[in-house]
């Protein structure tokens, strides 16, 4: 059994066990700070401390194995701010990024979002891409962001790195990426008709008709 | 090298016996012995397993006891003690015109749809916005959108995968729709995989006769979602609205006089208060049910996938359709516990893998189909008990990857799966040099709440999106129809399959 500490109280669980399963198994009936427990959608957001240690160590607690002598503590919801936009409105540029989330300019730097981040992501280096106004290396950098929210909580100048990188993102994936023109091309086949007869003839054809078409199928390489 | 030292001893035999392996090959199954495992060992025929619904639409028809037993449980209003009239004579704590339950990929997309169609939305969600299967779907979502592809040939695929019993009506809709929504996904900003031309980078999904699998690396699902709801986020301010409520479910459906839908009773999770919801029309969206884990299984699913929806739907009369039959993939993880049920690629047998159990042996060909090999990794386990077991009491048997590299030279599995290996190195596993642990895991909610293909149900008012509709029979699966399915609103039919 590993000794772990929950909101401050001392539990005994079975080695092994991921921070969610420890305070599971301790009794608590999770309905916040839960989420899919696979690691994507940063519900469980999870903050602690090694007993004599002074660190301050982050981590998803789906996806973290518990370690002897844990403090553990979550943060299930931090407030963060989110203007009202409309895509299709925004240019793809710096200063729509710098309109929406001013208080970028106030970064100074300091590192502790990336120090905070369970992805790993380089938060501090997309935030100075951010500023500089390079929305396709914000995307780049940002992908791989599931929005737990442990920077939020941890920034001093008050950003919210995961709403600037999905802004950049979007306009990335709207603007700035090239469009998907044999899209539009086969959209407007279908919305022309071009293809309501052969799919008319295989919704009446017999079963063992479509039975042999389907064995007689060309697989592309 | 984090095996615990219980699961060593079956490791080193494994090893031991792996070069002898390379040049052994385990023999097919011939169909008299395939059926006789199915009807053994595969979940869908352990005839204790399931039992007969005692009331309402699907009285007689047969299903899992767990989807049984929530059906006919009693409502939260009642174990509770609750008193409904008292509920009813509240003023109403909103009024809308269209009330979506659930805040996944077809409940983001339905509220999108509505709202742009000029109805006030109310979007509420047991847990919070985004947290949804749609978020954990890594390999992609399908359309025929390229030149040697067209939705005939789609349509032949869906129908082929689906055993020919799928409706024809629903099939027609989702492949006639698809490029659609691939577009309108793009124009929100969805970052597609794309050539330097916009061309969409595409590849095979299992059963498909073309590339038209569209991803974002392997975080499709999450790309979509995330997009969906900061969509939904930002037009919180305007007129007509969508609201977001997060943790408050709807436990129960409300119909007039005339037997039409009117609104909702939700419970707020951190309160427990009753609220009462007023609204013109329902959109259950709602997602499956592997976490009612079924048969004891893990699960590829969502925390919050109890099937939730399919219970409203079923106390307002709506008919339930294929509930008999649920998707086991093969291949879930089995260790570490972190992973516990998520889904191991095809792929990674697909490259020379085998399958051995405790001693090392191989007992199975290792691409029988997934629901013969699902049923062999049980027999293994459950009948011959040359499973593998870890520390939390999960069975599971080796997949040995290793073999990979041997077969086909130092570096494939590093280039062909880099994801898999950066997920298993995260717990310091390497996949290129020691087995992982696989059991089969519930995958997809097959059936569902009876839909039409404009998404309606028996009950005027009340409309199924995503996973929670019910669609067709017991079908082999066709890679990627399912984000699909999820996203599709025009015409929210269910995908088939991941």
């Amino acid at each position: 059994m590993v000794e772990i500490f929950i909101l401050g109280q001392r539990y005994e669980v079975p080695e092994g066990l991921t921070i969610l399963k420890a305070f599971e198994w301790s009794g608590f009936h999770l309905t916040r700070g839960v989420g899919c427990r696979g690691g994507f959608c940063g519900a469980c957001g999870t903050v602690y401390r090694l007993q004599n240690d002074h660190i301050l160590y982050y981590a998803l607690a789906c996806q973290t194995v518990i370690k002897p002598g844990m403090i553990l503590g979550q943060i299930p919801f931090f407030p963060a701010q989110h203007p009202a936009y409309r895509i299709e409105d925004l240019k793809p540029t710096g200063e729509t990024l710098l309109q929406m989330y001013p208080e970028l300019l106030r970064c100074y730097g300091c590192n502790t979002c990336a120090k905070a981040c369970p992805q790993e992501i380089d938060v501090l280096n997309y935030m100075a891409a951010a500023v500089r106004g390079d929305i396709a290396a914000v995307a780049e950098i940002s992908f791989d962001c599931i929005s737990c929210g442990l920077c939020v909580a941890r920034c001093p100048s008050e950003n919210v790195p995961p709403n600037v990188s999905l802004l950049a993102r979007r306009l990335y994936g709207k603007y700035l990426a090239p469009r998907a023109e044999h899209l539009r091309h086969r959209i407007q086949e279908i919305e022309g008709g071009t293809y309501r007869p052969e799919i008319a003839v295989l919704k009446s054809a017999p079963v063992n008709e479509l039975r042999n078409q389907y064995a007689e199928r060309q697989i592309e390489e | 090298m984090t095996y615990p030292a219980e699961m060593r001893a079956s490791l080193d035999k494994v090893e031991a016996s792996r070069p002898r392996r390379l040049t052994e090959s385990f023999p097919r199954l011939d169909p008299q012995e395939r059926e006789a495992i199915l009807h053994t060992f595969h979940p869908d025929y352990i005839a204790d397993a399931f039992r007969e619904i005692r009331v309402g639409p699907n009285k007689g028809d047969r299903t899992p006891r767990e989807l049984a037993d929530t059906l006919e449980a009693p409502s939260i209003l009642e174990h509770e003690g609750y008193n409904l009239d008292e509920i009813l004579r509240q003023e109403p704590s909103a009024f809308c015109d269209v009330l979506v339950i659930g805040g996944g990929g077809a409940g983001a997309s339905a509220a999108l749809l509505a709202q742009e169609n000029g109805a006030d939305v109310l979007l509420c969600t047991k847990l919070r916005f985004g947290d949804a299967n749609t978020m954990m779907a890594q390999g992609g979502i399908q359309a025929a959108d390229k030149e040697n592809d067209s939705p005939a040939i789609h349509y032949l695929d869906v129908m082929g995968g689906g055993g020919f019993t799928s409706n024809p009506d629903l099939v027609e809709a989702l492949v006639m729709g698809a490029p659609k929504v691939i577009a309108w996904l793009e124009s929100l900003g969805v970052m597609f995989d794309k050539e330097t031309d916009g061309t969409m980078r595409t590849i095979h999904g299992g059963g498909t006769s073309r590339k038209r699998m569209h991803a974002a690396r392997d975080y499709t699902g999450a790309e979509i979602m995330r997009t969906l709801r900061d969509e939904v986020r930002s037009r919180v301010a305007e007129r007509p609205s969508i609201k977001v409520w997060e943790f408050r479910p709807v436990i129960e459906l409300l119909l007039d006089e005339k037997a039409q839908i009117a609104g909702a009773i939700l419970k707020d999770l951190d309160t427990s208060r009753l609220m009462v919801v007023r609204a013109k029309s329902v959109i259950i969206a709602t997602g499956g049910s592997g976490r009612l884990h079924y048969q004891g299984f893990p699960t590829t699913n969502h925390y919050g996938a109890t099937g939730d929806g399919l219970v409203l739907a079923y106390r307002v009369g709506a008919r339930l359709a294929f509930i008999d039959t649920m998707q086991y993939h093969p291949t879930g993880a089995a260790f570490p516990e972190q992973i516990l049920g998520q889904l191991v690629t095809e792929k990674v047998r697909g490259l020379g893998a085998q399958i051995c159990n405790a001693d090392g042996e191989q007992f199975v060909y290792p691409l029988e189909t997934r629901d013969v090999e699902a049923a062999a990794f049980i027999r293994e386990c459950k009948k011959r008990k040359r499973g593998v077991m870890t520390l939390t009491g999960q069975a599971g048997v080796w997949l040995d990857s290793p073999l990979i590299d041997l077969l086909k030279g130092p570096g494939t599995i590093a280039r062909e799966l880099p994801a898999m290996v950066r997920q298993y190195k995260r717990f310091d596993i390497d996949m290129t040099r020691e087995p992982i642990l696989v059991y089969p895991t519930l995958h997809y909610q097959n059936g569902g709440v009876a839909i039409q293909p404009d998404a309606g149900t028996s009950i005027p008012g009340l409309f199924v999106a995503g996973e929670a509709a019910g669609r067709h029979p017991r079908a082999e699966p066709v890679d990627g129809q399912q984000p699909a399915g999820r996203v599709r609103v025009r015409s929210p039919l269910r995908g088939l399959c991941r």
